[in-house]
């Protein structure tokens, strides 16, 4: 039983740094200067006036425009593509095709399965066939279509459940068999005894719809050699790391004659972290025709680049002892993946890892398995993986706690895993905010006067959740850092930030400047950044898995604390003081003992230059090794775990079915807030975007009657037919941030950006159910179906079976408390580099 | 972004250029009102006009003019945000003034007119899609294509009427203007519409919808308009209500006329409800509530708009009570 005093004191106090921050950083506890406060961004002034450069607003002289001309059918062979009628369009420069592209690439070692334009196949409507470069875009777009392609069809796969019935035709000729991307067991423990010991066993099927991530910004490139011929891709990429690599290697150009510029974006909720179609052929169409080439993606080309959250259909089964503990938990899922690979991997164990960190569960048991259909590809949606599980938990526990009578909230914050825990899946979870964020919402929605006393068609609901503050290992092998940040500062004082974090809007270029302004006493506005740019800047893996604030973070607090340093040895001798009492504030550099005392922050430079040379520093981060040493075991391993609770009060028309939102109560285990309006936003975004999947949204497919057409098209790709939440639907949201500074976090802070998100869906799920009774166990809870569970016996609506999968062998990994040592005791023991190996790259 | 194809552009300064510009190009040539609706059609190539004749040079066709006790004009070119805000219009037709305040978004009603209101395209998920995906189904009967999707062994064509100010305006017993070379015709707005979704208007192609007539309302005469869709803001109506009644003494219905649009290819007149309200106290449950039945039983809704068309049938009588509710006060 955990005891809500311990986490409490977890809170307050956290365990001593694993970490040590650099000698003369300020500690945690100490008054602040820049972090905490809520400073103006630190590109508002720009996106405010209109001056930021977003990918499409990027113009060169003598620039061509590109469109790419895509599958108009599912499923077929490529038999032949014929450009003549479209190269002789005047104005036409060049027309690509897969022949361009023999390399093959993907994201993840493992999944290699993509051609920038496809070669003999197109696997779904919007798979691009060619590329038509011309003098302008109208140009392009016209000859595009005169592109003549002629397709053998083959056999369409709309579904999972039609993906398991149907092996031949495979999508792809790789994966875990027939249409079958990816099929995984873990067991940590003997979960079918676990349940059979069990007081009550309980069971339910979900299922999580799929959606997009819906950026305003649409994804654009502009590719273009330099006058030394060197190639440049500027690009709406969250991961311009993973796309100068990629790029590379396809293009066959020299990385070092490569580079990657991430312009600011427009939002990306990982809607951008892939390797996208439009941004290779650019880079080519540049290479061929030696010109500048544009390419600006419309709103139903973004729907097909897609890689957004995967529909996942899932069995939960858990056993309870009679005090309400979980004995033991299985999950089985089943996503959609659509054509191609992606992140594909990853998100099928993301299914899985994240379900042990949040209550104690003493055997736990994962089977996942991810299928290839002919739709736009799935992949990582804020969250990664996680709402859809989340989503189920949640509700399932609603469902375990209405039966064992108990409050929802009791009996969450009884059973919250304790700090410092390691789970029955050896994930290691340092501090939790998680009983605070549950005490604050309970108390801010006065939960326990409240609940079940709304009247007819009110009702509250509640649902708590975690996220990573970064994956622990990288998406390929390699020891190296996973962020890296350098400073150079110069003779006037002036401080500047090279790092190659991309800024999506999320606040990271705000993260940097505050975070150095910070250890080196300076206004965040004085400190200059140069971000996103593969060739100005130290690697950062990218802007997923909310792992930029923590990673990049260190990386900065380290590289200015180095800075820090060398200027205070400068300044020691200057002011005649120990080492010791020399402070930094205020753009000067003091005696502690007598602040009078001081040379400004410029002097401090250039003594440090005289005495030492050049001053520049670097920085860089690199997360600790994960105690999971199984196969798979590398996805879901974080420096740290945020938390979240929300409680949603719901109104339904019971006529109607339509479910109005009336307020969202949030709280959230953010650590440290570097910035409190931005946290702030980060939390409102994501309840907006958990209000649009948990009411409305879909990506969803549609087929002809068969006998007349193979069409399988997307229902309705565009912003107005595709529905999310308007501004005027959005309801009131009370954000509350719950303090408790993480030791592996810059300044104690822990992400925010996408693990607000998980809890909204539940607790609208919940609410409906407090308000009218009912169980809508799938979102979007539409009227529809809140209407067809108000009519139906079993007062639910919701999946109806699970099918049957051929699961392959689990691996048996015993949880810490049953011995062992992380690894699976049915599995080849794994090299000493196996706890830094994503579980991908040990395969061929 | 998704591009306009080329077109030839005229700009007429009064009425008469423009009709005579449109009786010399036929069906070649498309009027241009506030381009809500017939720019992004182009831009996905679901009308191609060789010519777009602006009409938004013609001063005439933003003149409104007031008969005391027997109505008002409004020129077509009134735009939404106009009628939104007027402080008469919601005095006299609030239901319009309603009507007009619920379509789409702000920025739109500041473009959009109630001229081109009223001759939006009809609407279908099959045909409102860009040139690409109709080509992945093969196209449909309403544009380059042979086939309804909606209903695959029909011959006609069942995209939607999707106005929320047309359903309201043929309760009101609105009427409008069509001018052409060969001079101006004055009709019901309810006979403006076809039930048909390729040929929905009567408005012939060299013919521009220059005025509305709104009659001055009668003692006791009120009117209503409910309209359904998924968000708060921007979406097309999938079920609008406008319900007109006049009532006499002791809250006894004289006349009343109920109009859905939404669910078919015009707007629906209701004329058994509302004969079935004549004589009857409107305030009484049971009289809204078989009303309301044979409201629905008008309604017809297909596969072809957001949400399932079981449940937008049984809205739509769930709306005609909340309406008559509302009218009842």
């Amino acid at each position: 039983m955990a005891d809500p005093s311990e986490s409490s004191a977890a809170r307050a106090g956290a365990p001593p740094p694993s970490r040590p921050a650099p000698a003369s950083a300020p500690q945690a506890g100490a008054a602040f200067g820049a972090v905490g406060k809520p400073l103006r961004r630190a590109d508002g002034r720009a996106k405010v006036t209109g001056e930021t450069r977003f990918a499409d607003d990027l113009s060169l002289p003598g620039m061509l425009f590109m469109k790419l001309k895509r599958s108009s059918v599912p499923h077929a062979r490529i038999l032949e593509v014929d450009a003549a009628a479209a190269l002789a369009v005047p104005g036409v420069r060049a027309v690509l095709t897969g022949r361009d592209f023999p390399v093959p690439y993907g994201i993840l070692p493992v999944s290699q399965d993509e051609h920038a334009l496809c070669v003999d196949k197109v696997r779904f409507v919007g798979d691009p066939v060619a590329a038509v470069v011309a003098a302008d875009e109208l140009v392009a777009e016209e000859a595009a279509r005169l592109v003549a392609v002629r397709y053998q069809p083959l056999a369409t796969i709309a579904s999972p459940e039609e993906a398991l019935a149907t092996p031949e035709p495979r999508i792809h000729e790789y994966g875990d068999g027939g249409n079958v991307h990816k099929a995984v067991a873990l067991d940590f423990g003997d979960v079918p005894a676990a349940l059979a010991s069990a007081d009550q066993v309980f069971e339910d099927l979900f299922f999580y719809q799929g959606s997009t991530h819906l950026a305003l910004e649409q994804h654009a490139t502009l590719a273009y050699l330099d006058a030394d011929g060197r190639l440049t891709i500027a690009t709406s990429t969250q991961v311009p790391h993973y796309l100068h690599r990629a790029a590379a290697k396809v293009l066959g150009v020299p990385p070092a004659r490569l580079r990657v510029i991430a312009q600011p974006q427009g939002g990306g909720f990982g809607g951008k972290t892939d390797l996208f179609n439009h941004e290779i052929v650019a880079a080519k169409a540049a290479l061929i025709t030696g010109r500048p080439v544009k390419v600006s993606l419309t709103r139903e080309e973004v729907f097909a680049c897609h890689r957004g959250r995967h529909p996942v259909l899932m069995r939960l089964r858990t056993g309870v002892g009679r005090d309400g503990r979980i004995l033991g938990h299985s999950v089985e899922t089943l996503l959609d993946g659509g054509a191609y690979g992606g992140y594909g991997v990853a998100s099928t164990f993301y299914t899985g890892a994240l379900e042990t960190v949040t209550y104690r569960m003493d055997r736990y048991r994962f089977r996942g398995c991810r299928t290839f259909t002919n739709k736009p590809p799935c992949g990582p949606k804020r969250g990664h993986g996680t709402p859809q599980p989340r989503f189920g938990l949640e509700v399932h526990l609603d469902k375990i706690c209405q039966k064992l009578g108990r409050d929802p909230a009791e009996w969450r914050i009884q059973n919250a895993l304790a700090a410092g825990s390691l789970t029955a899946n050896w994930m290691k979870v340092r501090t939790i905010g998680l009983v605070g964020c549950l005490e604050a919402v309970v108390a801010a929605s006065r939960w326990k006067e409240r609940r079940g006393k709304l009247g007819p068609g009110r009702g509250l609901g509640l649902a708590s959740s975690a996220y990573l503050c970064g994956a622990g290992l990288p998406i390929y092998f390699n020891d190296m850092p996973h962020s890296g940040v350098q400073l150079l500062l110069d003779r006037g004082g002036g401080v500047t930030v090279f790092c190659g974090a991309a800024e999506v809007g999320q606040g990271s270029d705000t993260v940097l400047a505050v975070l150095v302004a910070e250890v080196l006493g300076l206004d965040p506005d004085d400190v200059k950044l140069v971000t996103g740019d593969t060739a100005l800047g130290p690697v950062d893996l990218g802007s997923y898995s909310s792992r930029v604030t923590l990673m990049m973070g260190n990386a900065a607090v380290e590289a200015a604390g180095r800075a820090r340093d060398r200027l205070a040895a400068a300044a020691a001798q200057a002011l005649e003081v120990p080492l010791e009492r020399v402070g930094f504030g205020g753009g000067r550099v003091f005696d502690v003992g007598d602040p009078d005392r001081a040379i400004t922050f410029a002097e401090a430079v250039q003594r440090a230059e005289a005495e030492g040379g050049t001053v520049g520093t670097v920085g860089s981060y690199r997360p600790p090794p994960p105690p999971s040493r199984y196969k798979g075991g590398g996805v879901g391993p974080s420096p740290a775990y945020s938390y979240t609770a929300a409680v949603v009060e719901v109104e339904v028309d019971a006529a109607t079915g339509v479910v109005r939102v009336v307020k969202v109560w949030i709280a959230h285990d953010i650590g440290r807030a570097l910035n409190p309006v931005l946290v702030r936003g980060q939390v409102e975004g994501s309840v907006y975007m958990g209000l649009g999947e948990a009411l409305m949204e879909e990506q969803a497919f549609r087929r002809l009657p068969p006998r007349l057409s193979g069409a399988l098209v997307h229902q309705a790709p565009s912003m107005l037919e595709y529905k999310s939440p308007a501004t005027v639907d959005m309801p009131e949201v009370e954000t509350i941030l719950v303090d408790g500074p993480e030791p592996n976090g810059p300044f104690g802070a822990k992400e925010v950006g996408q693990g607000p998100l998980l809890p909204i869906p539940p607790a609208v799920a919940n609410a409906v159910h407090d308000a009218v009774g009912v169980r809508v166990d799938e979102v979007p809870i539409t009227p529809e179906k809140v209407l067809a569970a108000l009519k139906a016996g079993s007062r639910r609506h919701g999946p109806e079976a699970f099918p049957s999968i051929a699961w392959p062998e689990p691996l048996v990994v015993p949880p810490p408390w049953e011995g062992g040592d992380g690894s699976a005791v049915n599995e080849p023991r794994r090299s000493e580099q196996r706890g830094r190996r994503p579980p991908e790259a040990s395969k061929p | 972004m998704m591009r306009l194809p080329r077109f030839r552009y005229l700009g007429p300064r009064s009425l008469g250029e423009a009709v005579a510009v449109l009786a010399d190009l036929g069906p070649e040539a498309a009027p241009l009102a506030g381009g809500t609706d017939l720019l992004p059609n182009m831009k996905r190539r679901q009308q191609t006009p060789a010519t777009v004749v602006g009409l938004r040079g013609i001063a005439s066709l933003r003149e409104r003019s007031a008969d005391p006790g027997r109505g008002l004009t409004l020129g077509a070119m009134t735009r939404l945000s106009e009628l939104e805000r007027d402080g008469a219009i919601w005095a006299a037709w609030p239901a319009l003034a309603r009507a007009a305040s619920l379509v789409a978004t702000p920025p739109l009603r500041n473009m959009g007119t109630l001229g081109g209101n009223l001759c939006l395209d009809t609407r279908c998920s099959y045909y409102d899609q860009s040139q690409e995906w109709r080509e992945a189904i093969g196209f449909c009967m309403k544009k380059d294509g042979a086939v309804c999707w909606v209903a695959p062994g029909s011959d006609r064509c069942w995209a939607v009427s999707s106005s929320d100010t047309a359903p309201v305006l043929c309760a009101l017993g609105a009427e409008v203007t069509l001018a052409s070379r060969g001079g101006e015709r004055r009709i019901p707005v309810a006979d403006l519409f076809a039930d048909d979704g390729i040929r929905h208007l009567a408005r012939r192609p060299d013919e521009i919808l220059a005025a509305v007539y709104l009659p001055a309302p009668r003692d006791g005469e009120r009117a209503v308009y409910l309209k359904l869709r998924r968000r708060g803001s921007f979406d097309f109506p999938v079920l609008g209500v406008a319900a007109r009644a006049r009532l006499g003494a002791g809250g006894v219905v004289e006349s009343a006329r109920i109009v859905i649009g939404g669910v078919g290819s015009r707007p629906q007149e209701a004329r058994a409800a509302g004969e079935f309200l004549v004589g009857r106290r409107l305030g009484e449950e049971e009289a809204i509530r078989e009303a309301a039945r044979l409201v629905a039983q008008v309604a017809k809704p297909l596969q072809n708009t957001d949400f399932s068309l079981g449940w937008r049938k049984q809205m739509a009588r769930e709306y005609a009570a909340r309406a008559l509710r509302e009218l009842a006060g």
